[in-house]
């Protein structure tokens, strides 16, 4: 039985430290092959200093919060900014929570942090709750 | 600054394989332990004809061409100055491994923050399947910062 009540705090997914095995992996399977995520040389090249993880992967840590939640058909929207760059070694916590219950559904606020306390990620979800 | 006559430019349709193993590997990389998105019996039992395509996936499938970067050469932006600023994500059908799926891009809007330091770049990517039943709308906000680079 899925909690839909207004407040809930979906269980969150802690993903960390995260690694440069994890990246290739994701560059890989993702098909995002931009080198800015696993070439440290272009990374420093480009002015970024370093390597670091893709928006996407966040975003699907946050896609596990939902489907750990809900079955993923239930899922209508899903939505995100990509706010703060995700680096080698950090520690992500994605999480969500109910803001709303309404004409059967649910509306989430949905966001991951790292081990600062500072938002990498931030958006929203809505699911049906039939 | 990004040439504004590519607002509403579409790229031609394509077809897209959805590949098991890729979506097995999908959820390697992403911790994903649920076996519906890995084993195919799992998924069955659970009431779905194959493995489904997880949520964010659908945007890893836009990389499935010769050259995934070909709107920004299109457009003349630097791969090195580019950052993933957004993605929504509409869902109308779950899609499966084993489905060829329609895709089909469009540059929606295009436009410019700090006297032109920072452009952004929006892409549509509406998706179908074989069948022709809408599975998703995406919609891409790319970020394009024009920053100074170490030594030049």
């Amino acid at each position: 039985m899925v909690e839909v009540s207004l407040g809930h705090n979906l269980d969150p997914v802690i993903v960390g430290p995260i690694t440069r095995h994890m990246l290739a992996l994701y560059c890989g399977a993702s098909g995002d092959h931009n080198p800015i995520h696993v070439d440290s040389d272009f990374a420093k090249a480009a002015g970024m200093g370093d390597v670091f993880a893709h928006g996407m992967l966040s975003m699907a840590f946050l896609g596990r919060v939902l489907t750990n939640w809900v079955p993923q058909e239930k899922i209508q929207e899903f939505e995100v900014r990509f706010t703060t760059i995700v680096r080698v070694g950090d520690i992500v916590t994605a999480t969500g929570k109910v803001i709303s219950v309404a004409n059967g559904s649910a509306e989430l606020e949905m966001h991951a942090s790292n081990q600062n306390g500072e938002v990498v990620i931030k958006g929203r979800a809505s699911v049906v709750l039939d | 600054m990004i040439n504004r006559d590519f607002l509403g430019h579409s790229f031609p349709a394509r077809e897209v394989d959805v590949e098991r193993g890729r979506l097995r590997f999908f959820a390697k990389a992403i911790g994903q332990t649920d076996p519906i998105y890995s084993d195919e019996e799992a998924a069955k039992t659970a009431g779905h004809r194959s493995l489904p395509v997880p949520p964010t996936f659908l945007w890893c499938l836009r990389q499935e061409k010769p050259d995934p970067y070909d709107y920004l050469e299109l457009l003349n932006i630097d791969l090195a100055e580019v950052l993933h600023g957004g993605q929504k994500f509409k869902y109308h059908n779950l899609c499966y491994a084993g489905d060829k799926l329609t895709l089909v891009e469009k540059i929606s809007n295009i436009y410019d923050k700090k006297d032109g330091q920072l452009e952004f770049l929006e892409e549509e990517l509406t998706v179908t399947n074989q069948d022709g039943l809408l599975i998703a709308e995406l919609l891409t906000t790319i970020v394009v910062q024009h920053r100074e680079k170490p030594n030049g």
